[in-house]
């Protein structure tokens, strides 16, 4: 430890003030971007109480939202936690867009406010500004006008079609959420400012092309239209489609305008969140190893006193805390834990490997520069290949991890694996797919309509490890995804390798919903 | 960087969700806030508080693996004895295993705290005052009158002096008019002049200027009709915002702690219900044995007093009181009653007569609460056993009388009595013996 000297210090004791704040993100900023090498949007540091944190939180973090029940539901919920000291709040909240928007709460310490802005305002900063999937997904620059016109958009439909009628729809949109995201890049990063545009040139077309009277004309040889062929008519509906709510929007035959604008709405956000869900392990484990360099840095330099390294210290270790499977607190696999626990490894796999490590990564072991491996880590990974790439022996040893199977079929449960030489490899690979958000969604794909017949609806759910769907959601969700289609729907459950079915679920519209 | 204040932003901005939430669960909140206040204490109830709901009710479903069956694997850290192969136990509570949280079925209860306008809102919600009296009820309104600005016509009584002298006043600035000590000083040089010296260019001079002034102080008059300014009031209509809750109890010595307590909470029901709905609402205590006498509300529920029961003197205590303080014309009379329904037996015909001629007539509704003993209930014997005072009210009621009779031994009783008292009903007017 180096000398301390006092008026180095960035501030005493607890209290802060806006001056503090700056100086505290001077500092971080020297040691992050001018030490560690970080790239970060520009920095929007927004003090807040913790009302409005509990708000934040109930609006999946943005700061500025269209009005849903499950909102005020989320925000009672959290909030009666709280009270009961049941829940702590999160220090901070971070908004991926550009600037990069950080919420800090009033009644944090200054050493906390320092935390946070070395964990939120560089640390996830970083992260959004460079992994491959926030580039490729997300659109950092538009994302706060769109959701003020998302917001203001959802108000005026409130007012012109009533609070009921959009609820139903917002209802049945955030059901299909996580079954409304593209998984895989089409032909261009999303603009949502253009976005908001093109929403006012579609509604400008149809004012001007809409004419009542071509609805009553009949139309030339109707009658003798010919029949599709079954491919062409497959191709036409983009089919197999296993983006639910971007069907819906484009093809339910009896939606509104406005109801189909709104399933767009919900269907840009899910898209926009839908990185975020693929990098917890990343994103959690980039800002707590930052974090963790630049508090440390702090302290070497002498700019934060010894009582304030404890202070964080003690944040710190609660953050990272991996209770065992079999301790009372444990409730799965802590992301910030995994992630900073692998970058760590990471670092000391590049300063100081051992034989194994340079047998296991050849690339990167004892190359020296950590930082360089990891800026590369968390640009180009999420948490499945992640893990698939730099789980290391160690640390599966150092985490005692082992591989439980429950096969319903089987009297007991059985260790497939543990932390030994077969079963690393094994234990990685596993730990890796529960990370997949394509394998652990199940897979449900609309495969085709009966355009002929009742233009019934079919989905396919390629059911995996023989696991169904839960029943009672499967049928709701159903009806709502019935209501938006305006015709009968039927979800078969289908085992991929032989074509069985395990089930059927049907639904048939509520004729007075939409 | 910039840093930002946002903490002076109003508050509230997740109200309108809180809201939405609300009116999206209502059933269930009203299920379980009624539920909360029959096992609270009613003094409670005035606080709001928490509740909680069945989480299905507000459940956002989504298409999700079912926690059970199908085969399910995980990656557990902490391993200290197992090598490959080895076999584990299933734990009891089939398809759940040591990894928790993974199945979340979430089928716990929902708890949130209400606020007290929330609660109350909800509690209150379907129940209102019977319409049993002819007379007007709480959507009845009267006029009244209220200031609304100045006119410049009206009648002298409503001149609005101060505006109009500040009218003047103005006005005389404007124009420049003389004012009165100008004139005198001018005069009285004029005076001082001519008795000195006789005339003068100078005096001359000074006449031309009084009569100039005079004729300026002539032309614009100290008030002129046009600085005149009149209060003006318009016609509201005001709601009959006064009520009166009448709690008769009988105190004799046959009235236990227990049934005091069951009346207070009847009492207390009445009393929010009542100042929800009116802005003006008084409660007036009468306590009687053999005789009766209006006390302050500590003495009405803790002080004991044995003797006999004379029903007729409470009621003829509250006409005294009516008679005195509150016109049925400009209140809204309520009485319940609460006894363990013993009464001297030649009281029976008097009381009887009482109400059907002076108290009912007069109340919007009269409730008579008799309150038994914890243990009657046990004893199904019992049941049937009419009190004294419970066979004249029911023969009261028997010729049509607008009363509302109910028994009530425990106070988880209280509530659902209180509701089928007061419950919003269209026709049907006659309560019924339970």
């Amino acid at each position: 430890m180096s000398v301390v000297e006092h008026d180095t210090l960035l501030f005493h004791g607890a209290d802060w003030d806006f001056g503090t704040i700056q100086r505290i993100h001077d500092a971080v900023e020297a040691i992050g971007v001018g030490e560690l090498g970080l790239d970060v949007y520009p920095n929007q540091i927004e003090v807040i109480t913790a009302e409005q944190m509990l708000g934040a939180y109930a609006s999946i973090g943005m700061p500025l939202f269209y009005k849903h029940w499950s909102f005020g539901k989320r925000f009672a919920l959290h909030e009666s936690s709280y009270r009961q000291g049941l829940m702590g709040l999160a220090y901070e909240i971070v908004i991926n867009s550009n600037p990069c928007i950080s919420y800090i709460m009033e009644e944090n310490s200054a050493t906390m406010q320092t935390l946070v802005i070395a964990h939120a305002a560089f640390g996830h900063n970083h992260f959004f500004k460079n992994n491959y999937l926030f580039k490729e997904w997300t659109d950092a620059d538009g994302i706060l006008d769109y959701l003020e016109f998302a917001k203001g958009y959802i108000t005026r439909c409130e007012e012109r079609y009533g609070h009921a009628a959009v609820e139903r729809i917002l209802d049945a949109a955030h059901a299909l959420m996580s079954h409304g995201v593209h998984r895989y890049p089409r032909k261009k990063r999303p603009d949502l400012r253009s976005e908001e545009r093109r929403e006012r040139e579609r509604q400008l077309h149809q004012e001007q092309t809409f004419n009542d009277l071509w609805r009553t004309v009949p139309t030339k040889g109707a009658a003798a239209k010919p029949q599709l062929s079954e491919e062409r008519r497959r191709a036409l509906l983009e089919l197999p489609q296993e983006n639910l709510l971007y069907f819906l929007e484009k093809s339910a035959p009896r939606l509104q305008p406005w109801q189909r604008e709104i399933l767009r709405i919900v269907r840009q956000i899910a898209q926009y969140f839908y990185p975020q869900r693929q990098t917890k392990v990343m994103n959690e484990g980039c800002a707590t190893y930052c974090h963790y360099r630049i508090m440390t840095r702090l302290h070497e330099t002498g700019q934060i006193s010894d009582g304030a390294f404890l202070e964080f210290l003690q944040s710190h270790t609660n953050v990272t805390r991996q209770p065992e499977f079999d301790d009372p607190h444990y409730g799965g696999i802590n992301p910030y834990a995994l992630g900073f626990g692998m970058m760590q490894d990471i670092e000391r796999i590049c300063t100081k490997p051992t034989a194994e490590d340079r047998e296991w990564f050849p690339d990167i072991a004892g190359g020296g520069d950590a930082m360089a491996v990891l800026r590369d880590v968390w640009a180009n990974y999420r948490d499945e290949s992640f893990i698939s790439q730099f789980l290391s022996p160690h640390l599966i040893r150092r985490w005692r991890m082992f591989h439980l199977v429950d096969d319903p079929d089987r009297p007991e449960l059985m260790i497939e694996a543990i932390h030994d030489e077969r079963g690393y490899r094994r234990l990685r690979r596993s730990l890796s797919r529960h990370y997949d958000v394509g394998w652990s969604d199940p897979d449900i794909q609309v495969v085709d309509v009966d355009l002929a017949g009742d233009r019934r609806l079919i989905l396919h759910h390629h059911v995996l490890n023989r696991t169904l769907l839960h029943k009672d959601d499967a049928q709701r969700v159903l009806q709502m995804v019935a209501n938006l289609w305006g015709y009968a729907v039927v979800l078969k459950e289908v085992e991929p390798a032989t074509g069985a079915i395990f089930q059927e679920h049907v639904a048939h519209p509520h004729e007075t919903l939409f | 960087m910039y840093i930002i204040d946002r903490r002076l932003n109003p508050g509230g901005k997740s109200l309108a969700n809180r809201q939405r939430f609300l009116r999206r669960a209502k059933a269930q909140i009203q299920r379980a806030v009624r539920q909360t206040a029959g096992d609270r204490d009613i003094t409670d109830l005035e606080r709001g508080g928490e509740v909680s709901i069945p989480a299905d009710g507000v459940r956002e479903p989504s298409f999700r693996r079912s926690g059970e069956g199908g085969v399910h694997d995980h990656i557990l850290p902490g391993n200290k004895r197992f090598v490959e192969g080895d076999t584990v136990e299933r734990p009891p509570g089939g398809g759940g295993s040591a990894a928790g949280g993974d199945n979340g079925e979430g089928e716990d209860d929902f708890r949130f705290v209400l606020t007290r306008d929330e609660f109350l809102d909800l509690f209150l919600d379907d129940l209102e005052l019977p319409d049993l009296a002819k007379r007007r009820v709480a959507t009845v309104e009267t006029q009244g009158m209220r200031r609304a600005g100045y006119t410049v016509t009206g009648s002298p009584v409503n001149l609005a002096l101060l505006r109009s002298m500040r009218n003047a006043l103005s006005r005389r600035i404007a124009m420049r008019r003389p004012k009165s000590q100008d004139l005198l000083r001018l005069q009285e040089e004029i005076d001082r002049l001519e008795e000195r010296e006789g005339p003068s260019e100078r005096l001359t001079a000074l006449r031309q200027e009084l009569e100039l002034l005079q004729l300026r102080s002539r032309r614009f008059p100290y008030i002129d009709p046009i600085d005149l300014r009149y209060r003006r009031f318009e016609p509201v209509a005001k709601p009959v915002a006064q009520a009166v809750m009448f709690c008769l109890m009988d105190v004799s010595g046959s009235m236990t702690e227990h049934m005091k307590d069951l009346a207070k909470r009847f009492y207390m029901l009445l009393y929010i219900f009542l100042t929800r709905r009116y802005k003006h609402v008084e409660i007036v205590f009468i306590r009687h044995t053999h005789e009766a006498k209006e006390v302050d509300e500590e003495t009405f529920f803790n002080s004991p007093e044995t003797g006999g029961t004379v029903v007729s003197s409470a009621l003829r205590e509250m006409q005294r009181i009516v008679e005195e303080r509150y016109s049925p014309d400009a209140w809204n009379i309520y009485a319940a009653q609460a006894s363990d329904g013993d009464n001297s037996p030649n009281d029976g015909t008097t009381s009887a007569a009482m109400l059907r001629e002076v108290i009912l007539p007069v109340c919007q509704y009269y409730a008579y609460l008799e309150v038994g003993s914890d243990s009657d209930r046990m004893q199904t014997g019992f049941i049937n056993h009419k009190t004294s005072l419970w066979q004249t009210y029911e023969t009261l009621q028997e010729q049509g009388a607008n009363l509302a009779m109910r028994k009530v031994n425990h106070r988880r009783e209280i509530y659902p009595v209180f509701r089928e008292l007061f419950r919003r009903r269209d026709a049907d007017a006659g309560a019924k013996v339970p």
